[in-house]
């Protein structure tokens, strides 16, 4: 632009600008420095670290001294896979019937089944252990399956919906007008279009599962412990440098797991749209 | 709706059955039990009554862990909006490939636990972290700051923490926004900061509402923040429910304060999204 730079346009870019980069710096900083400092030599979590050591890594990997957190990094991935996978058949189903309708009772249903995500989890999970308490259960992996599936569900529903309204009905009604059966349709045209869209929210439902601590909080005892729980514990009482190796090995899991999701199905465009 | 196929009988929304069915056994009949249970008046849930609910509102104490538990909330919300803000503007303005890998480091967080996150911010601002070993190395302290157990640094961890909530809604508002109307506001003499106020701030302002109800929904139930960095003498509600619940076990108190939760919590997410439509209707009309 043609225009001098008055002051009022400096003050704007430096001031902006500056809060920005704060902002990226307070978004990536800690991530880094825990990276950093699970590679430590030391027992402590000083910073910056002392030397470089792979030993609380091989700590962690050791099958005797870390038994508890395998078990529970077992729980939690078993409890992950189940509750999307019932969720992707539930969901599905659920946006296939209500995604096109455009009935009162259907947007109803829709913010009823979108609801666990506004509700408060720690009142879901209270209102879940007092629930099967009263009715005799005990805290067993399918009752965390059954409490995860309600909370992580909705991210499925929301973008397996989203990908249906943006399906062409002209095509469903061709396949119709040429004979195909409705089950036909669905296997051969609509099924394949939404595929992206299931996939993009069952990966944010299974990651919103392994992540969960309000519901895992009531619903699981010593037995079914998951492991941000069992993380939980080792902060409350002594630091162990554990957790930063734990940390680690999830900071890698994320950052592997969510480039072949943006690569397959573009999940941030998902995310943000 | 068009013949469902060869099955008389079969309508689509009949597909949503198994889910409503799902959600009726386990997400209502459990909530509806919780409301239930808070008009008991002992442990062991034997005698109906207000008690729980006096007892919960006659100690002023309660009132101002509520009152405390709505301010994180609110500063949360604060800290976020100011930075998280400008990063979205300054996301408008860089080339489509730097938005993708802006776009990927601002999801990348909320895909990482939050104990994972929470953990982070215990080995940058503990007692020998990096905020103190820095400020320390250039002198400017010479007592290490305590940073962890203070409310201060409860808000700068759950500002990371959240931030990704604020940034999404506001970043998919802001984007669909015509780039012709800024370069309008400026080609008419406008400076940069009453475009920024008289034409984006209004129009995003949608995306700036939804992005405040997820931080505040989030950052006042975020148990284990709380707990972690927070400490046992910051007191919030989450902290008094699971206390109540899993430490004391008296339900029906438990089940009154996680009430008063959903609804002190709610009703501000409310308040929020009417505001929220209301200046959506102002933008548009």
């Amino acid at each position: 632009m043609g225009r001098r730079r008055s002051f009022g346009d400096v003050s704007y870019g430096l001031l902006i600008g500056g809060l920005a980069l704060l902002a990226v710096t307070i978004i990536v900083a800690p991530v880094v420095i825990v990276l950093m400092t699970s590679f430590t030599e030391g027992q402590a979590l000083k910073f910056p670290p002392k030397g470089f050591s792979l030993g609380w890594y091989e700590q962690l990997f050791d099958p005797v001294k870390s038994r508890q957190i395998h078990k529970t990094a077992g729980n939690s991935l078993w409890i992950a896979a189940f509750s999307t996978l019932f969720g992707v058949v539930l969901a599905t189903l659920a946006a296939l019937g209500l995604g096109r309708s455009r009935s009162r009772l259907a947007r109803v249903a829709d913010s009823l089944f979108m609801s666990p995500l506004v509700l408060p989890g720690i009142t879901f999970g209270l209102a879940a252990l007092v629930y099967f308490s009263l009715l005799g259960f005990r805290p067993s992996i399918e009752l965390m399956i059954a409490g995860h599936l309600i909370v992580t569900m909705p991210f499925i529903l929301r973008t397996t919906t989203a990908s249906l309204s943006q399906l062409d009905p002209a095509l469903l009604d061709s396949s119709q007008s040429l004979g195909a059966s409705w089950l036909y349709t669905l296997r051969r045209v609509t099924l394949p279009l939404i595929a992206p869209g299931i996939a993009a929210g069952a990966f944010l439902a299974f990651m919103a599962s392994i992540d969960n601590v309000p519901v895992s909080l009531f619903l699981s005892n010593a037995r079914t412990d998951t492991l941000p729980i069992r993380m939980w514990g080792m902060m409350e009482s002594t630091l162990d440098v554990r957790v930063a190796a734990v940390s680690g090995v999830l900071i890698a899991a994320a950052f592997v797991l969510m480039l072949i999701m943006e690569w397959t199905v573009g999940l941030t465009r998902r995310m943000r749209d | 709706m068009k013949e469902g196929g060869k099955l008389s009988l079969f309508r689509e929304w009949q597909l949503a059955v198994p889910l409503a069915l799902a959600f009726a056994a386990l997400f209502l009949a459990p909530l509806l039990l919780l409301v239930g249970v808070s008009f008991y008046n002992d442990e062991k849930i034997t005698q109906p009554g207000f008690a729980s609910w006096l007892k919960f509102y006659g100690d002023p104490f309660n009132y101002k862990v509520i009152g405390d538990t709505l301010l994180l909330g609110a500063k949360t919300v604060c800290t976020t909006v100011l930075i998280g803000y400008p990063l979205a503007l300054v996301y408008l303005d860089l080339s489509a490939r730097l938005q993708k890998v802006l776009l990927f480091v601002i999801v990348m967080p909320l895909l990482l636990s939050v104990v994972v996150r929470t953990f982070a911010w215990i080995v940058v601002l503990g007692r020998e972290g990096v905020v103190n070993s820095v400020l320390m190395g250039l002198g400017v302290i010479s007592e290490p700051l305590k940073l962890l157990q203070t409310e201060l640094g409860l808000v700068i961890s759950l500002t990371q923490i959240e931030m990704p909530l604020m940034l999404l809604p506001l970043i998919s508002v802001m984007s669909r926004l015509d780039p012709n109307l800024r370069d309008a506001s400026a080609a008419l003499g406008a400076s940069r900061w009453r475009t920024l106020f008289t034409v984006i701030v209004p129009l995003s302002m949608p995306g700036l509402i939804a992005g405040c109800l997820l931080v505040f929904a989030s950052s006042t139930t975020a148990f284990i923040s709380q707990t972690v960095i927070g400490g046992v003498r910051l007191i919030y509600l989450p902290l008094v429910i699971w206390q109540q619940s899993l430490v004391v076990y008296h339900w029906p108190l438990a089940a009154v304060a996680s009430l008063s939760l959903v609804v002190s919590v709610l009703s501000v997410v409310a308040a929020l999204s009417w505001a929220g439509r209301r200046s959506g209707g102002y933008v548009n009309g």
